[in-house]
């Protein structure tokens, strides 16, 4: 019944000439879409299961297989596309809210795509990251407003607490349970080889991974699953994640079929429970609010931890984020609406939130325009895809990104947006132990350290080239970038020129 | 055509300088001379001089120097200004007038004590006062600029070469102690005389080579602290950066120096004393929005002395020469040969590495 009028949407095209029946397809798809005919001797396909997340074409070991997209569709309209149509038919058959995963695939505008970039011309030279130093080390905390200094003169350096990064780059949320217990072990162990720091999501901190509290950043959200004074002391930062850029004004839901064992004792709930995080934080219905809970959770950690407060980018966000920044918070996180999620209702996912690039422009105007950017650190995510990705976001004021979908597709990741199924062929959006077990953390380390040092070889290239040789001089350094195609408008919110001005 | 100010407008350059440790005086033909061997670093479209110790008969008053478009700006900047400050004595610029030098616009020199009253209900000191004054003359009245604001010290700028505008200026009748001077190589068309250097704010000047790549991080932070870089030009920013790091945070010349050319942090960590390391540390960590990067030579004076520095990477030329009392800073050392041809110790500071000359104690400035 809940197949009714829906045809498959992808097609499975096995090439009869190369496959030589291994089986290898069957056994490695957890969504069962191949089955052997064992009187015929052949394998068929069941499409109708199929999210087209290439693990058996990358298996098959003869190339026989291909997944496309069907092309048996509906009639052709630009109203009613057929996307839009089989929705409709599944919500009729249902009667439940759609649910998608990862970022927003809709044809929004991508403002880091109509950004340009600037470089040296003859009257300033360009620098050679491979002959001189380029230094891409950050730090993220508050400054201080009044410098002290002790008797002999000497200036004081106490700071209140700093992030110290070896580039501009974490690993964003994602709680354990959303994903697997190899997939955060590939996090921790790449973040802490990196020198950044990796986010445990809401779901807790699996006692395994207290090792690497140095680099990690244990986050409360309105479910506080997890969260005790050990957990908070655990880490190198807290992050109270007030919204998600994929599903602002909604909390994380996490079904009872993935709370199973280890995921269940570290989030401190009975197994096979739902694990739906309120959509506020019921101890903060408002901004004075926040600020009891940023200093509630530095009382609880001595003072000694920065606190992060994540928010989805929304309309209003410049006015949030300046509210934030006199809360006490020491970091803020901007999500954007093209972020990703384990799950999130296909309308909000979709249509909720603005992007990143005029959230990021917007806040670190605003801030600066109050005189209050010192207060706070800016970090961005949803979604960063890129070595230039990172560059255009530090040229508008921020002075980290975060990023996820990145860090999973390194992982193998394919991008099928069903990790809500908790099926995930990759063994990372799982707790199937059969599945989990696919995924080597010591290789997932390895990718994640060979993204992130790509990353920050082009960074240093890019820098270069601007004759800039510190990371700390790019940000906010809008000059160096110009846009492209774009409104007045859009250029006056960015705070750029157009390209040829 | 954007004038300078709508629009940035990179420029290469030449500096000299020089100072009497004794604080004797010098007239300002010594200077000007020295800028000439450096002709060539310069095309004509900006020169200027700044010169320390000149109005000992005012050296309790602000010397505002300001260009005007016309006389009805004149009369209404007086206006605000007799609001904030009282007038001791104001005169027309006396210039020389030569052909290389056309287009001037009105030049007036003022020497202004603020008004006590003013300053208390503005709750702020009187250098922050005189500060906010000059900010909003420049960023809001159109057709006037203040290009010198400092006691007993003055800027002098114009459109053409230095060495015109030094007699433009009629600077061989000035004496001071400390002098520096700037030729300009802009890379698009002049705006105007404002955009020529020194650069200056209170007491402080700056001339400056280079083109610094760190500028709209640099312009953006400090400009929430109430400076307004109307100009759009390194030396400009630069000003104010040092002014914000040592009037409004009290920090010396060699930390603002280790803020604005700070270490590399691998310099950092090979530091072998473990309170040096903190301290530069330290500084990169509070202020990061105030490195500046990409080529520049500067030289920053002040009332008593002056600082040079180069970038961390040394893309600028710049050597400094002594003789008896004086040390010299040049872009070039045919510069320093000019002003003192058996100049001693002739040496190239490295990059980052600041050279500071102070004006001995007691020395009447």
């Amino acid at each position: 019944m809940n197949e009714l009028y829906i045809t498959p949407e992808f097609e499975v095209v096995r090439n009869e000439n190369r496959c030589i029946a291994c089986r290898v397809c069957e056994r490695q798809c957890a969504n069962e879409v191949h089955s052997f005919d064992e009187t015929r001797g052949v394998l068929r396909s069941d499409e109708i299961r199929c999210v087209n997340c290439q693990r058996c074409v990358s298996l098959c070991p003869t190339h026989a297989l291909k997944i496309v997209k069907n092309n048996c569709t509906l009639r052709e309209n630009a109203n009613w596309q057929n996307a839009t149509i089989k929705e409709i038919y599944k919500q009729a058959n249902t009667g439940g809210v759609l649910l998608s995963s990862m970022g927003n695939p809709k044809p929004m505008p991508v403002y880091w795509d109509k950004i340009l970039i600037n470089a040296s011309q003859v009257t300033n030279p360009p620098i050679d990251p491979l002959r001189e130093p380029m230094e891409t080390r950050v730090f993220l905390g508050k400054k201080p407003d009044v410098l002290r200094r002790g008797a002999d003169g000497k200036l004081l350096t106490d700071l209140e607490p700093q992030l110290s990064l070896s580039m501009p780059v974490m690993f964003s949320a994602m709680s354990y349970g959303s994903i697997s217990y190899n997939a955060h072990a590939s996090l921790a162990a790449a973040a802490e080889a990196l020198g950044i720091l990796y986010n445990t999501g809401e779901g807790g901190l699996h006692e395994d991974f207290y090792r690497y509290g140095a680099n990690t950043i244990v986050q409360v959200a309105s479910g506080r699953f997890g969260v005790y004074e050990d957990y908070l002391n655990a880490g190198a930062a807290i992050e109270i994640k007030m919204g998600q850029g994929a599903k602002p004004g909604i909390g994380g839901h996490l079904p009872g079929a993935k709370i199973v064992g280890d995921v269940s004792r570290t989030r401190m709930i009975p197994e096979g429970t739902d694990a739906i995080s309120p959509a506020p934080h019921h101890d903060i219905y408002s901004i004075e609010d926040l600020r009891q809970l940023v200093y509630s959770l530095k009382e609880a950690t001595d003072y000694k931890k920065p606190v992060i407060v994540k928010v989805a980018a929304v309309h209003n966000i410049a006015a949030i984020a300046s509210g934030v920044a006199r809360s006490g918070a020491d970091i803020i996180a901007i999500d954007g609406f093209r972020g990703g999620t384990g799950a999130a209702p296909t309308r909000i996912r979709d249509h909720v939130g603005i992007p990143i690039e005029l959230a990021l422009a917007a806040v670190d105007q605003r801030l600066r325009d109050e005189g209050i950017r010192n207060n706070v650190s800016l970090v961005v995510g949803g979604s960063i895809r890129s070595a230039a990705d990172v560059v255009k976001a530090v040229a508008l004021g921020a002075d980290a990104c975060y990023i996820a979908t990145a860090a999973l597709l390194a992982l193998g990741c394919h991008l099928c947006r069903t990790c809500q199924s908790g099926k995930c062929n990759w063994g990372i959006a799982t707790q199937r132990a059969d599945l989990v077990k696919r995924l080597n953390p010591e290789i997932g380390k390895e990718r994640l350290c060979n993204l992130m040092t790509a990353w920050r070889h082009e960074i240093m290239e890019i820098m270069g080239g601007m004759g800039i040789n510190s990371i700390e001089t790019l940000r906010g350094n809008r000059l160096m970038l110009r846009g492209i195609g774009l409104s007045e408008k859009e250029l006056s919110i960015l705070g750029i020129m157009h390209a040829g001005e | 055509m954007k004038k300078e100010g709508e629009i940035r407008i990179p420029s290469g350059c030449a500096i000299a300088a020089v100072i009497s440790k004794e604080g004797k005086r010098m007239n300002g033909d010594g200077i000007v001379r020295s800028m000439v061997p450096m002709h060539e670093r310069s095309n004509g479209l900006g020169g200027g001089f700044a010169a320390y110790g000149i109005y000992p008969q005012y050296r309790d008053f602000y010397a505002f120097h300001l260009f005007f478009d016309s006389r009805d700006v004149r009369k209404d900047c007086e206006a605000f200004l007799r609001e904030r400050f009282e007038i001791v004595h104001a005169e027309r610029m006396p210039t020389r007038k030569i052909p290389q030098i056309t287009d001037e616009p009105m030049i007036w020199r003022y020497f202004l004590a603020p008004l006590p009253s003013a300053v208390a209900a503005m709750q702020v000191d009187e250098k922050e006062y005189v500060m906010r004054t000059v900010m909003q003359i420049n960023s809001e009245k159109n057709g006037c600029y203040v290009f010198s604001s400092g006691k007993n010290m003055g800027c002098f700028k114009a459109v053409g070469y230095p060495e015109d505008v030094g007699e433009f200026y009629r600077l061989d009748e000035y004496e001071g102690y400390c002098w520096t001077a700037h030729g300009r190589y802009p890379t698009n068309t002049p705006g105007w005389w404002g955009g020529a250097h020194p650069f200056s704010l209170l007491d402080a000047s700056v001339v400056h080579n280079g083109e610094i790549s760190s500028y709209d991080a640099n312009r953006r932070f400090i400009e929430m602290f109430g400076y307004h870089c109307t100009l759009q030009t390194d030396t400009e920013v630069i000003t104010y950066i040092m002014d914000y790091l040592l009037r409004r945070k009290g920090l010396t010349l060699q930390e603002a120096a280790a803020v604005i050319a700070a270490p590399f942090w691998s310099t950092i960590e090979a530091k072998t004393d473990a309170r040096e390391r903190e301290q530069y540390a330290f500084l990169r960590m509070v202020f990061p929005s105030l490195l500046v990067t990409g080529p520049f030579s500067i030289v920053f004076a002040f009332d008593g002395g002056l600082m040079a520095l180069n970038d961390r990477l040394k893309l600028r030329s710049m050597v400094v020469g002594e003789k008896d009392d004086k040390v010299f800073i040049a872009s070039e050392e045919s510069a320093i040969r000019v002003m003192a041809p058996d100049a001693e110790n002739i040496w190239s500071p490295a990059g980052g590495e600041p050279v500071i000359v102070r004006v001995k104690e007691g020395a009447k400035l």
